[in-house]
């Protein structure tokens, strides 16, 4: 016990030393945090569009206020030939281009059928996805308002069925995408900070040659490997309560689950990237190496196979098998299922079984891997 | 400064670099590997989302309702229950984001010309993907109800149409395809954090060996040794860019259209920024781990956060719109995808280029003082 004292004592003289590195790790998923709950939204707003009206009368005129007044989309000009529409969507100046043609009003007000074109930038596929089907939503509900005159005409004779939606929105009533990044975030710095620290900090004392003067005292490999990583485990407690409360106050964030049980199973994911740290370090010489291999064998995948944004059901069948065994998807899901969801341990309890038999697991694996390298 | 004197200097880079088999696979090959995975496995697309029925009315006329869903690569009916209690359940877990309730008196009304509604529970928390699945839902219904009419009206002679027909028409990437829109997108990600990982990683290596000291006791400048460095760090990215183009080509069809000297004349002056990036932070950080710490949050952050690469710019509140002009990625990811996805020329974008310009100038001038100073 009191070796394992003196070297979390030796730790933290460290962190002290090094102010830059403690700074960072402090105060870096604060501001990273502030920026993605801002910067990380999937809504599609002010959509750039530019209109070619040919018919020029009331009618278009009526049909082009609606795209305006809909709030989703921003008239950027009016253009007189395709030529222009080229011009501008190549430039990247509108993501979508309306072309109302010379006979829209004529055929309207003769009972005809006529047809409008959207055409639309599809480099950014997602951006264009919404916006066709923002600009679909409107042109159906100008095309049933045209109708209720007929509609009205012809029910007075007879009766006609319609089958309405009532929709519920569970959970993120407002459908903010903020208040589902934001769990995410708070997974992601714990493991990014978690593993950074504990693969470095080893990692630096090998290059400098100190871990072989620590393991010729008298200390054990396990007393070593436990002081060695406390102090961290405590700056990832300070990290997660500073995100909580961020999450919070500032971005209005709900907890509904209880932040105790959050702390608890935040716990059992800290061994698994404590582990995942200890193996990097084993496997690598130099801090370059220790930080390319965690980057790309590690967050990365992490970041792009958990659900941390894209989601995992559209992933093909094989990638979504390979998603079971990454630790962060069990533990993003708890994270959101405590924000978001107000869940308990009944639910949880499948996720926190996995997450702590991966941390048993990896820890175990690397603890024993390090003691082999060492002696 | 002598050329001569430089190319020894990269030599032994590249000696170093060849050395750690590890760093240098990882710097040359894994991107493209990343490439062909990410391509492979991401996209916004939302499909099959999990559906549960709950149909109280059970008669023909509901199940050919339901038939409507099931008929769709939308959604895929995972669960069909027949008590309210299980709704909460199957929420919470989230093994179903949908549950539809259709009720008793759902196939009555309808034959009676009445108006019916079913409700429609939705599990909101990714909001992303809630709001997709509320679009289907709705267009979905309302063709059936469109549908109820017109077989009504069709039968006492009544001929129904849609008095706005629209045809959307997709360009440069017609099917919409994520792989698409994110491969020219990770070049620059990918491109980003090797230069400037690796620059600043590099340098600081030497510095807290003290290697950097007995190369500046030899006859070579800072100036020297610093391009000696940046050249080989140039040519890793490039190569690495080549065979993500590569995967990107054989793999998804990720053809360049527009001119390949104007692409990779985009990369260079990008690559120079980053380099110049890695280069500054390596002069104001003494240890590997404080270097790497800064190169994640100003490099890594920025770039996936406020280029553009995933989140779309416009929609930020407008302080992010301005400060996402500090990301070269953002200027650069306009000229990759004129490049690569709509085949325009350089009058499309020779603006982004003064920008990536700019930047690549002011890193490379600010760390260029920076080393002088420290020299004298």
């Amino acid at each position: 016990m009191q070796q394992i004292y003196h070297i979390v004592i030796k730790e933290f003289l460290h962190l002290k030393r090094d102010r830059k590195m403690l700074a960072i790790s402090i105060l870096a998923p604060v501001i990273q945090l502030i920026l993605l709950g801002y910067a990380a939204t999937m809504d599609v707003k002010d959509i750039p569009m530019i209109i070619y009206d040919m018919d020029k009368s009331s009618v278009s005129r009526e049909f082009v206020s609606r795209f305006v007044n809909s709030g989703y989309f921003v008239l950027s000009g009016n253009v007189n030939s395709p030529d222009e529409i080229d011009k501008s969507i190549e430039k990247g100046k509108a993501w979508i281009a309306l072309v109302i043609p010379s006979d829209f009003s004529s055929k309207i007000l003769s009972g005809k059928q006529t047809t409008v074109q959207l055409i639309a930038d599809g480099s950014d596929a997602n951006s264009a996805n919404i916006s066709v089907g923002y600009a679909s939503q409107i042109i159906t509900k100008f095309t049933r308002e045209l109708m209720i005159g007929l509609e009205t005409q012809i029910r007075s004779r007879f009766s006609l069925p319609t089958v309405n939606p009532v929709l519920r929105v569970w959970y993120n009533p407002e459908l903010k995408s903020r208040n589902f990044m934001i769990p995410g975030v708070l997974a992601l710095v714990l493991m990014i900070i978690t593993m950074t620290l504990t693969s470095l900090g080893i990692v630096k004392e090998k290059e400098a040659g100190t871990l072989e003067q620590l393991m010729v005292t008298p200390i054990k490999p396990y007393q070593l490997i436990i002081g060695k990583l406390l102090p961290f485990i405590l700056i990832a407690a300070i990290d997660v309560l500073l995100v909580i409360i961020v999450a919070y106050w500032w971005f209005d964030l709900p907890i509904r689950g209880s932040i105790l049980l959050l702390f608890a199973l935040s716990g059992l994911f800290v061994l698994t990237t404590l582990g995942l740290g200890l193996f990097v370090s084993t496997v690598s010489k130099t801090q370059q190496q220790a930080m390319m291999t965690a980057q790309f064998f590690f967050f990365l995948p992490f970041i792009f196979f958990s659900g941390f944004t894209f989601p995992i059901e559209n992933m093909p069948q094989v990638i979504q098998y390979l998603t079971y065994a990454i630790p962060l998807r069990y533990y993003i899901v708890i994270v959101r299922g405590l924000f978001l969801k107000g869940v308990g341990i009944a639910e949880l309890w499948p996720h926190a079984v996995v997450l702590f038999a991966f941390g048993v697991i990896i820890l175990t694996l690397s603890v024993l891997r390090f003691r082999k390298k060492l002696s | 400064m002598k050329i001569q004197r430089i190319i020894p200097i990269v030599k032994k880079e590249f000696l170093q670099i060849l050395r750690d088999k590890r760093s240098f696979t990882v710097l040359l090959l894994f991107p493209a590997i990343l490439i062909f995975v990410i391509g492979y496995a991401l996209n916004f697309d939302v499909k099959h989302i999990s559906l549960a029925i709950y149909d109280r009315d059970k008669t023909s006329t509901s199940r050919d309702f339901i038939n409507n869903f099931s008929n769709t690569e939308y959604f895929d009916i995972n669960y069909i229950i027949d008590d309210y209690k299980y709704v909460d359940d199957l929420l919470n877990r989230g093994s179903a984001l949908v549950v539809l309730v259709i009720p008793e008196d759902f196939s009555d009304k309808i034959l009676a010309g009445k108006e019916t509604s079913v409700q429609v529970l939705v599990d909101g928390s990714n909001a992303n993907t809630a709001t997709t699945a509320i679009a289907y839902i709705q267009v979905i219904v309302q063709t059936y109800s469109i549908n109820l009419i017109t077989d009504v009206l069709k039968r006492v002679g009544y001929n129904f149409y849609l008095p706005v027909d629209f045809r959307p028409k997709i360009w440069y990437n017609p099917e919409l395809s994520s792989a698409k829109f994110l491969i020219p997108g990770l070049i620059g990600f990918i491109l980003m954090i090797s230069a400037i990982i690796s620059t600043s990683l590099s340098v600081v290596r030497e510095k807290e060996k003290g290697t950097m000291e007995q190369m500046m006791v030899s006859s070579l400048t800072t100036l020297e040794i610093i391009i000696g460095k940046t050249v080989t760090y140039l040519i890793i990215a490039l190569v690495a860019s080549s065979f993500v183009l590569l995967v990107g080509f054989l793999a998804f069809d990720v053809a360049i259209r527009g001119s390949i000297f104007w692409l990779y004349f985009g990369i260079l002056i990008f690559l120079l920024g980053g380099l110049g990036q890695g280069l500054l932070i390596s002069t104001i950080t003494n240890t590997q781990q404080v270097a790497f710490m800064v190169s994640v949050f100003s490099s890594i952050l920025p770039t996936f956060l406020l280029s553009g690469l995933v989140f779309p710019i416009r929609s930020m509140p407008v302080f992010l719109q301005i400060l996402s002009n500090i990301t070269p990625a953002k200027f650069f990811l306009v000229v990759v995808r004129s490049e690569i996805l709509k085949g325009t020329g350089p009058s499309a974008y020779w603006d982004q280029l003064i920008y990536m310009a700019l930047f690549s100038v002011i890193m490379i001038g600010l760390s260029a003082l920076r080393l002088l100073k420290k020299a004298k």
